[in-house]
């Protein structure tokens, strides 16, 4: 297994190579320096003066992929994508264009991100795969119907919806919880109580109806109906059986996403002025804060291919035929 | 006995909704409602609660040039001068100063002169220091025994545990001098520290270009030597000295500007005139503070009422009370016109009442109006969504507040901005350029044809009042009612203002040589409008734009782009028309007439200029000489109306609006007067802590039955479910079909 970690983490590096020239080329393609120096500057009147400093002093009087001016190697070496590049595989992702340190704003961002996303990801999870097994053990009746039409429900309303309701009702009308805010420790639990929880209703659509695909279809398997003929139960074939069988097609959408937990979501965050990650990318587009966006351009990758060798690993531990090589 | 699966299910889902009750016990025992954002300290304190929803860049003084970010600042950083808070027209006063700066007018040889001489050369300001002000306590201050400052040397493990300045275990203060001052302006010359207003500066005070290309210059060989950055390489400006800057002694400064310029009093109520430490910036500059995000960016040290002691900009700031604040007193007089009286009975009473500020970031309009409705914002705009909740237009086109909100006893502000939201033509365009009858009357004819109050009507709910020149109200020149109406788009008639007939613009752009908007080559005449308005909420407004022209038979096409794109176009001057707008400096007319002075066109200054409509008038241009440096007398409004009429007459832009601002607050805060101009205000409010409480527990009960309901929803579930599980164990196989059991 060790090897084909190895050499899984040496095929990321051309992939990330590839992600870090997308990045560039396109952020460049809507953006050069003078618009960035602009932006950052903020003065009503910009002269070019301020403007070459800015770039300058940030390393954007640079060319982006090859130095004409330079000879030899350092054609490709004193180019902003090199220079920049190498940093980001150290793990170095520098400062900001308005100069805030990226690593720091990364870990006291991650916090907040991971305290909505694991208590939804993990309750989402719980519930999705309960309801869909007590869907399972009534499948064919008229509960199996309706739920599944509340289901495609859930899922046709936009999550917008669900948030802005939630808010409505649970803080507005009712006064049970705060609409918005954050606070670490125990205090800040009565904060992540209304997302979560709107976070776990809005998945219970799509969720549900895929698992309970998934137990289905482990439902109609020869051993199935070998456990009913010895005289099983429903609930301890579908405990004791189909759960465990149905939880590698489970993992394969599940494991892979625990790494990308802590980037957050964009809009949860929003509404619940919830100070994660979520919206660091967006904002660092909007602000055209270059430093940040190949900084969590970057992170988003590796986090996805640490996902994708998780995934690859927990089959081992689910389905002993399963072996990495 | 095994138990029965209803009863786990049942015990389980009871569980669930017993410990929901619980966390919401403890997480909320603290503090009086269930959905209060605060805990009760400080909702029991004089907390005022504000919010923001854009992360605030920058804090350092020198750099800052946002609205947002002087919203924080300037509570915490004190310039020499501030706007009294109540006195309109808008009246300067000393803030650090014992009073204002003295004044001499030189020559070339640095002869004193009388104010009004031909011949001066220099202004010089004098600025005396009030005695005893002390900086918020800080670590940067601090030193041992033998008199070494503690934490100017940091490493790695002396920082270890600190996540802000507040955590420094040593924090002192020391006095205000002249030299801090000095120290900013210098600050402000270093080019690397990147000061939006230091090319205007450069024009202004004696020697400051020379200084700042010497120390540009020497810090960036200082940089390249020591292989650091900007922000861990401290410089010592010190040892540098501005010509037309001087310390006098420990409370006194000069500056000597060319020539005259009587507006850059007003400079001197902005931040980046606000006294730094040297000792701040060789404290801040260390990389092991740097690497936590503790610079002078983030973390400011002032003089002022506040302290900022928490800077998340993702989530919250606090500011808190300046212990050390020196005594200075709420004014007694200066109650403008139909201001309520009650503005001052709070007269000379020491500053700041409110004792901690905490801004909240609300990206989104949504929780942060109801928060306000809750009581949880003590006060708040209105945006275009709950304009209809909030504010009732009565047929003449008053604003009141809806019965709801008086009920509640919410007040609110309406004032229009020192602004001004144009719409440009480009002068230097061959076909709505130039300066020839024709050409005019096209423009005019385009000026009335575009009816902005329908606009102010439909796409600001009325928030904006009719532009009939550059000077909105309030700035020295504006005049209201008929003396001032713009008599090329608009007649008086009936004691009111009214545009003139769409037949006069068709008459105008006949004139133009465009009958019915047919050009002399037969087809229709069609104009290009360049716009950054892409979002789907924009097409409204475009179309908008669209009919208008068509009125007269004119195409208009739209050319959308992003904002990028658009400010280098009109930097270019490749658009046709377009909107833009522009916020007061300070308030003398010479910061909007600016705007179409030619010698700031951006085709004459490299795009850097900031007329935008190439406007050049040699006439207007020479008046505008004659006025810039006046003062505020009968004979400069002259001139001032003058230009205006020669303005209106070329008609540049179709002038636009003035917006208006609608801010809402609740019973509880007091002394809210609005002066946009102004940013310090904070220390002026009060809060009525008992009244918010009672509301705030009035108006957030919680409601229980939904609660109940839901329970006996799931309680009544459980045996349905658990009869059609057990029918389904016991039923018979009917048919030989796997799935029908």
């Amino acid at each position: 297994m060790f090897e084909y970690i190895v050499k899984r983490l040496l095929f990321a590096v051309p992939i990330l190579i590839g992600v870090n020239v997308i990045t560039f080329s396109l952020f460049f393609m809507v953006n050069t320096p003078d618009d960035m120096a602009r932006a950052q500057l903020g003065a009503k009147q910009t002269t070019p003066e301020m403007i070459q400093s800015w770039k300058v002093e940030n390393g954007y009087d640079k060319p982006l992929f090859f130095n004409g001016d330079a000879s030899g190697l350092d054609k490709i070496q004193h180019t902003l994508f090199v220079q920049e590049s190498l940093k980001l595989f150290a793990f170095d992702f520098g400062q900001s264009d308005s100069g805030r340190q990226i690593s720091a704003d990364i870990q006291e961002r991650m916090g907040p991100s991971l305290a909505i996303a694991l208590p939804t990801f993990i309750i989402g999870l719980v519930t999705n795969i309960a309801l869909a097994l007590l869907i399972v053990l009534f499948r064919g009746s008229r509960l199996d119907t309706i739920t599944m039409m509340v289901a495609v429900a859930i899922m046709s309303v936009s999550g917008l919806f669900y948030i802005i309701a939630g808010q409505v009702l649970f803080s507005k009308t009712w006064h049970w919880v705060p609409i918005s805010g954050y606070a670490e420790g125990w205090e800040g639990i009565k904060f992540l109580i209304l997302p979560v929880l709107i976070g776990v209703f809005a998945g219970i659509g799509a969720g549900m109806r895929w698992y309970r695909s998934i137990f289905l279809e482990e439902m109609s398997k020869d051993y199935v109906r070998t456990a009913k003929a010895k005289g099983l139960t429903d609930i301890k074939v579908l405990f004791g059986h189909v759960l465990h069988n149905g939880m590698l097609p489970i993992l394969t959408g599940v494991v892979v996403v625990i790494p990308t937990l802590f980037m957050g979501s964009l809009i949860m965050e929003s509404f619940f002025g919830i100070p994660g990650l979520g919206s660091y990318t967006i904002d660092a587009i909007n602000a055209q804060d270059f430093g940040i966006v190949k900084a969590m351009v970057f992170l988003g990758s590796v986090l996805y291919i640490i996902g994708l060798i998780l995934t690859d690993i927990s089959y081992t531990l689910f389905d002993p035929r399963v072996k990495l090589s | 006995m095994a138990t029965p699966f209803y009863s786990l299910f049942t015990y389980r889902i009871f569980d669930k909704f017993l410990m929901i009750l619980f966390l919401s016990y403890v997480t909320n025992s603290t503090a009086s409602n269930w959905n209060t954002p605060y805990s009760e300290e400080q909702v029991r304190s004089a907390t005022l609660f504000s919010a923001f929803s854009q992360s605030p860049k920058h804090l350092d003084p020198v750099v800052s040039y946002n609205s947002n970010e002087w919203a924080v600042l300037s509570q915490v950083y004190e310039p020499p001068l501030q706007y009294h808070y109540l006195k309109r027209p808008y009246t300067l006063e000393p803030l650090t100063l014992q009073k204002m700066p003295d004044i001499r007018y030189l020559d070339k040889n640095h002869h004193p002169v009388s104010s009004n001489s031909s011949n001066i050369a220099f202004t010089e300001y004098l600025f005396t220091l009030k005695e005893g002000i002390q900086f918020h306590l800080h670590p940067a201050f601090a030193k041992d025994s033998k008199g070494a400052f503690l934490y100017h040397q940091l490493d790695e493990q002396a920082v270890h545990s600190i996540k802000s300045v507040m955590d420094f275990t040593h924090q002192t203060s020391r006095e205000l001098l002249a030299e801090d001052y000095v120290y900013a302006l210098k600050r402000m010359a270093l080019r690397q520290n990147h000061s939006p207003i230091l090319d205007s500066m450069m024009q202004y005070i004696v020697g400051f270009k020379a200084f700042s290309d010497l120390v540009t210059e020497q810090y960036k060989t200082a940089l390249q030597a020591e292989d650091k950055r900007v922000q861990t390489l401290y410089f010592d400006l010190n040892q540098f000295e501005i010509s037309g800057v001087q310390v006098v002694d420990k409370y006194r400064y000069k500056i000597t500007i060319k020539e005259k310029y009587p507006q850059f009093l007003y400079w001197l109520t902005m931040n980046f005139f606000a006294p730094i430490p040297w000792e701040a910036e060789a404290f801040y500059k260390q990389a092991v503070l740097v690497e936590k995000n503790i610079t002078l960016d983030t973390t400011p040290i002032g003089t002022g009422p506040y302290q900022l002691v928490e800077n998340n900009p993702n989530k919250r700031m606090r500011l808190l009370a300046n212990a050390n604040y020196r005594v200075e007193l709420y004014p007694s007089d200066g109650l403008a016109e139909g201001a309520d009286p009650a503005l001052l009975l709070d007269a000379g009473k020491p500053l700041p009442f409110v004792k901690e500020v905490i801004y909240s970031l609300e990206k989104e309009s949504v929780p942060l109006w109801n928060k306000f409705l809750q009581g949880y914002y003590d006060a708040s705009g209105v945006s275009s969504d709950s304009f209809d909740q909030a504010v009732s237009v009565s047929s003449s086109g008053a604003m009141n507040l809806t019965d709801e909100f008086k009920e509640k006893g919410i007040q609110f502000l309406n004032m229009t901005q020192p602004t001004i939201i144009y719409f440009g033509f480009n002068m230097a365009d061959p076909v709505v350029g130039g300066y020839t009858e024709k050409q005019k009357k096209l423009r005019q004819a385009l000026s009335i044809a575009i009816n902005f109050e329908e606009y102010i009507s439909i796409f600001l709910n009325g928030r904006g009042e009719l532009a009939q020149g550059p000077i909105p109200p309030g700035i020295f020149g504006y005049t209201e009612g008929e003396p001032g109406i713009n008599r090329v788009i608009f007649d008086w008639k009936a004691g009111r203002i009214q545009r003139k007939p769409l037949a006069k613009a068709k008459q105008l752009l006949a004139e133009a040589g465009y009958p019915n908007g047919i050009g002399e080559d037969g087809k229709p005449l069609t104009l290009h409008y360049d716009t950054a308005a892409t979002g789907p909420d924009s097409q409204s407004m475009l179309n908008w734009y669209r009919k208008q022209f068509a009125q007269l038979g004119v195409e208009l096409v739209i050319r959308s782009t992003d904002y990028n794109r658009f400010q280098d176009k009109v930097r270019k001057a490749k658009v046709q028309m377009f909107s833009w707008g522009w916020n007061a400096d300070y308030p003398d007319p010479e910061n909007f007439l600016f705007l179409l002075n030619g010698a700031n066109a951006t085709i004459h200054t490299n795009g850097s200029g900031i007329n935008s409509a190439n406007y050049d008038n040699p006439e207007f241009n020479r008046l505008f000489q004659q006025m810039k440096t006046m003062e505020n007398t009968p004979e400069r409004f002259e001139i001032i109306q003058q230009m205006l009429k020669i303005a209106q007459e070329d008609a540049p832009w179709a002038w636009g609006y003035y917006p208006k601002s609608l801010s809402l607050y609740h019973s509880w805060l007091h002394n809210v007067w609005p002066n946009p101009l102004a940013n310090n205000t904070i220390k002026y409010r009060r809060i009525d802590v008992n009244e918010r409480l009672e509301k705030q527990a009035e108006w957030n009960q919680p409601v229980m039955w939904p609660f109940v309901v839901v329970i006996l929803l799931i309680i009544g579930s459980i045996y349905p479910l658990m009869r059609a599980y057990r029918q389904r164990q016991t039923a018979v196989v009917i048919s030989n079909k796997q799935d029908k059991v």
